[in-house]
């Protein structure tokens, strides 16, 4: 056992240098990777930033429903619903299995944040009443000329009053049927109906009553005030457009969708039809037949019902009032048009969907048919001011600690601890390095825990000095000169690193993988500190002694070096005085 | 400073020591009464939640001269709560407000900054639902739980059973004293000291594997010779890495107590404080522990296996049969016990001394 570990340290004591010019090299490619990323500072996080970070939990009925894939549907929605608030630094990631984390930087609306994200996504199916496509894009393209556009009860003069207040198409004609209608969705049950929407011209305003009742109930003044709403509204705004789509489900509300051409569509829908929590099953498929990608969607009975019923109500109408929203969040998503009643609680919806495009909207679709709500569990706003007073704090304590700790070794180590001292800067260095690379390569943020973890473990570094050192004291004590302590000393100084490093880092992976929120930054610093200790002790604090040590301050024992073997008490050398030794010594008697 | 290296000197040569292990129930009692005190503590007091266990808003405010009454009641007001109030070290004040729901908190933050007259992007708020601490605290009990089984099945691989038990109840003892001072000081718990709390898993464990190692190598052929019972030994070992243990702990809480005077002394609450007093609570603990419990429990789980029983005999027979009867009483402190069995116990023993632990890598 001895034999070998002896022939591997007399190797490392051969070539100290070797070990040396490693992280020589590792640190200059490191910072050079660093420059070249142009990330030369740790990404912040929130709490030192400034900005609002909030944790949202997810709740379910059912345990099961709380999965991987609903998940990252659940960051997928709300990383559109933060971003479409123009936030584009925003990040949203889930964190453990049931954490949704969303951290908003300094600078943006945070209330609003809040309000679009913590709240849950709503899917819903409503009739079209009325569609206005193009504010202030192109002309649609292949508009089908219909005459009625307004199938609401109101007159069509406000129809044609918006054409000209959204810039919409050559206004003349109120409203054509849409885009939608000629980038055709079509619902059907079995995919061969025609696709060309019946273009039949201002068909009675009754169909209302059929596709929703209770907007035929509401009074007049709702009606209009509804039409009004509707002509006011320019999708292309932002703000009118966050504000668009909101409003009671048993009633008509107006609402925003965005085709695949990016251009603006606005629409009067009606009543809910069917909740997207009917939908059991939405899945985009590839339909060999035409080649084309399509969703298929299962309801459940209730659901199933519902929907024949809508579809059998829109089934025939005109365009494009034989269409029903797909409305996720108050917007839009799709509006596929019906050509018959769907039965049987399977639905295909089908048209020029890119494999993207379907697949997002089976996602929505099945997001929409789980009982997956969000809770706000905790939301902290930090205030630019305090977050840089925080980061000064850190680095004020860190700098107290590094000092302390410098000063301690200096005291009782006094020349050896020049070798810790490099030491620790090194570790702090690659600390300091990976940090930065780890921003833009995994999204690492420094937050405060992350900072206190840093600390914490400049203590942890120090002791694997503490370890070594101390044993090759012990060997100066028996006797030995510098260098031989210093090889002997490492192999069993070296274990104990590693066995009690081992330890700190089996903590840290498990607080890292288990916990959840501020913890996790904490854990992560503290992991990679700890392996990087091992590598510092490895690659430089032993070649370095080992250099050291043949020089002549450290080598012949200095009184400062701190390997002074009379100041250590050492006996005189081995062999010659072991028996004279013996007899000296009190307990030996 | 060259004291405690004198010390070091002494101790290695044995010198001086202290019988930790012949001690040990004392330390056991010591221990047992302080687990008392803790449980009486966490019975009688509990502990002290912070307000992201029980759910509720923190608002820290920037720099202001309004009295701490004053924003109490400012805080009811706008709450429609009781508000706890305090003033940081940096002229902020710190509202803590309990029972309010997330979603209402910012309109009391509007109105609270109304009355205070600042402008509200400048107030912190930290708000948190009911639901959260909980989850932190489940996600920590859960993490301990996973954390103590590998632990202690890395140890055994790594030393033994034995001493895996020992380590697993030293630290149960460490987490349960720092829990119990939480509980009798009165000092609140947030998810600060829940990390520093599992931190301590980590740090309390690194001297007592240091120690464990050093014990592991002394005791590698103990069956070999008859003058030290494995007590002894671990005792010896506890003495010569004494001064480690010492200079390993101070190092840790040095940065520690840089974070909790600049955590506490100048910023005030926050989490930078709730981390850093856990840590030193459990850091503290953790010293010594490993010194006190973990070993002596290690000496005394070992001494029930039968060949160690049989040295043991062996031994207390040896030395009440030699002269030396004071060496039953404190001799077995000497860490250069196996450089002098040769001189001592002559040439009959002297095989087994030489390839005894340290011995055999050390020549």
């Amino acid at each position: 056992m001895a034999a070998p570990k002896k022939g591997r340290s007399a190797g490392a004591q051969s070539k100290p240098g070797r070990a040396l010019a490693l992280i020589l090299i590792a640190i200059v490619a490191l910072t050079g990777g660093m420059f070249a990323s142009g990330h030369t500072t740790p990404r912040l996080g929130i709490d030192l930033a400034g900005g609002t970070s909030i944790t949202l939990e997810a709740r379910s009925g059912q345990e099961s429903a709380i999965n991987k894939a609903n998940m990252d549907t659940a960051v997928e929605i709300m990383n559109r619903r933060v971003n479409g608030l123009g936030v584009s630094e925003a990040e949203v990631q889930t964190q453990g299995r049931e954490n949704i984390i969303v951290n908003i930087p300094k600078g943006t609306n945070s209330e609003e944040a809040r309000d679009q994200v913590g709240t849950t996504a709503k899917l819903y199916f409503r009739p079209v009443l009325q569609s206005q496509a193009g504010s202030g894009a192109t002309a649609t393209p292949s508009a089908t000329p219909s005459g009625s556009a307004s199938p609401s009860p109101t007159s069509s003069a406000s129809a044609s009053d918006s054409g000209d207040k959204d810039k919409a198409t050559s206004s003349g004609s109120p409203s054509p049927s849409t885009s939608a209608t000629s980038q055709g969705r079509a619902v059907t049950d079995a995919l061969k109906a025609d696709p060309t929407p019946s273009t039949s011209g201002s068909e009675s305003p009754k169909v209302t009553d059929s596709a929703s009742p209770s907007a035929s109930a509401s009074a007049d003044a709702d009606t209009q005030a509804l039409q009004q709403k509707f002509v006011a509204l320019d999708c292309a705004d932002e703000k009118q457009r966050a504000a668009a789509g909101k409003g009671k489900s048993t009633e008509p509300v107006v609402a925003c969708g965005q085709e695949s051409d990016k251009r603006w569509t606005k629409f009067v829908l009606g009543p809910v039809g069917v909740d997207g929590t009917d939908v059991t099953k939405a899945q985009a498929i590839l339909d060999q037949r035409t080649a084309q990608w399509k969703v298929v969607m299962d309801f459940n009975s209730g659901g199933g019902d519902k929907f024949a019923k809508i579809t059998g109500q829109l089934a025939g109408q005109s365009s494009p009032m034989n269409e029903f929203a797909i409305v996720l969040d108050d917007a839009v998503v799709s509006h596929p048009y019906v050509t018959s009643a769907v039965t049987g609680g399977k639905a295909e919806i089908s048209g020029s969907f890119t494999q993207e495009e379907a697949e997002n909207l089976s996602n929505m679709l099945s997001y929409g048919a789980l009982p997956l709500t969000f809770r706000e569990a905790s939301v902290t706003t930090v205030s630019p001011a305090l977050g840089d007073e925080q980061l000064e704090a850190g680095l004020i304590a860190g700098a107290i600690g590094l000092a302390l700790v410098v000063i301690y070794l200096l005291a009782y180590y006094r020349g050896l601890s020049l070798i810790a001292i490099a030491s620790l800067l090194v570790s702090a260095a690659l600390t300091y390095l990976i940090m930065s690379l780890l921003g833009p390569a995994i999204g690492f943020a420094l937050n405060l825990p992350a900072v206190c973890g840093a600390i914490v473990a400049i203590g942890i570094t120090a002791d694997s000095f503490i370890v070594y050192f101390e044993r090759v004291r012990d060997e100066i004590r028996e006797g030995r000169t510098l260098r031989p302590a210093v090889e002997r000393a490492w192999p069993r100084a070296r274990r104990t690193i590693l066995v009690s490093d081992f330890v700190s880092f089996l903590a840290a992976a498990v607080l890292f993988i288990v916990t959840v929120g501020k913890v996790q930054g904490f854990a992560f610093t503290l992991g990679l500190t700890t392996l990087l200790d091992v590598v510092v002790v490895f690659l430089f604090t032993k070649p370095l002694l080992t250099l050291l040590a043949r020089t002549k301050f450290f080598g012949s024992g200095h009184s400062w070096s701190g390997l002074d073997p009379k100041r250590l008490g050492a006996r005189p050398p081995l062999r010659r005085t072991r028996r004279p030794a013996a007899p000296a010594d009190p307990k030996e008697a | 400073m060259s004291k405690l290296g004198d010390l070091g000197a002494r101790l290695h040569r044995g010198e001086v020591g202290y019988d930790f292990v012949g001690n040990r129930k004392i330390w056991y009692g010591v221990s047992i009464l302080i687990t008392i005190i803790a449980i009486v503590g966490l019975a009688v007091r509990g502990l002290n939640m912070g307000i992201e266990f029980q759910g509720g808003a923190v608002f820290t405010t920037p720099k202001t001269s309004v009295s701490v009454s004053q924003a109490e009641e400012y805080a009811r007001e706008a709450s429609g709560h009781q508000a706890v109030v305090q003033k940081l070290g940096n002229d902020t004040l710190r509202i803590q407000i309990s029972g309010v729901d997330t979603g209402k908190s910012d309109e009391i933050k509007q109105s609270l900054a109304e009355e205070l007259k600042m402008d509200p992007e400048r107030i912190n708020a930290d708000l948190v639902g009911p639901s959260w601490g909980d989850q932190i605290a489940n996600k920590a009990w859960q993490g301990l739980g996973i954390f103590m089984v590998l632990v202690v099945i890395y140890l055994a691989i790594a030393f033994e059973w034995r001493m895996a038990v020992a380590a697993f109840v030293a630290l149960v003892h460490d987490i349960t004293i720092t829990v119990g001072i939480y509980a009798l000081v009165g000092f609140e718990v947030t998810p600060g000291t829940v990390i520093g709390l599992l931190t301590i898993l980590g740090y309390s464990l690194y001297d007592t594997v240091v120690v464990f190692d050093s014990l592991k190598e002394q005791t590698k052929d103990i069956t070999k010779q008859n003058r030290w019972t494995y007590s002894d030994i671990a005792n010896r070992s506890i003495n010569s890495t004494l001064v480690r243990s010492i200079n390993t702990t101070v190092v840790a809480l040095l940065p520690v107590a840089g974070l909790l005077f600049i955590g506490g002394g100048v910023l005030g609450a926050g989490m930078l404080n709730d981390i850093s007093l856990s840590l030193f609570v459990g850091l503290a603990a953790g010293a010594y522990s490993s010194i006190f419990i973990a070993t002596p429990l290690v000496a005394d789980l070992k001494e029930r296996e039968p060949q160690l029983k049989a040295l043991k005999k062996r031994v207390l027979a040896k030395r009440a049969q030699t002269e030396h009867v004071e060496l039953a009483a404190d001799g077995p402190l000497d860490d250069e016990a196996e450089d002098a069995t040769p001189a001592v116990v002559g040439p009959r023993a002297q095989s087994g001394a030489r390839s005894r632990g340290r011995g055999g890598k050390r020549r």
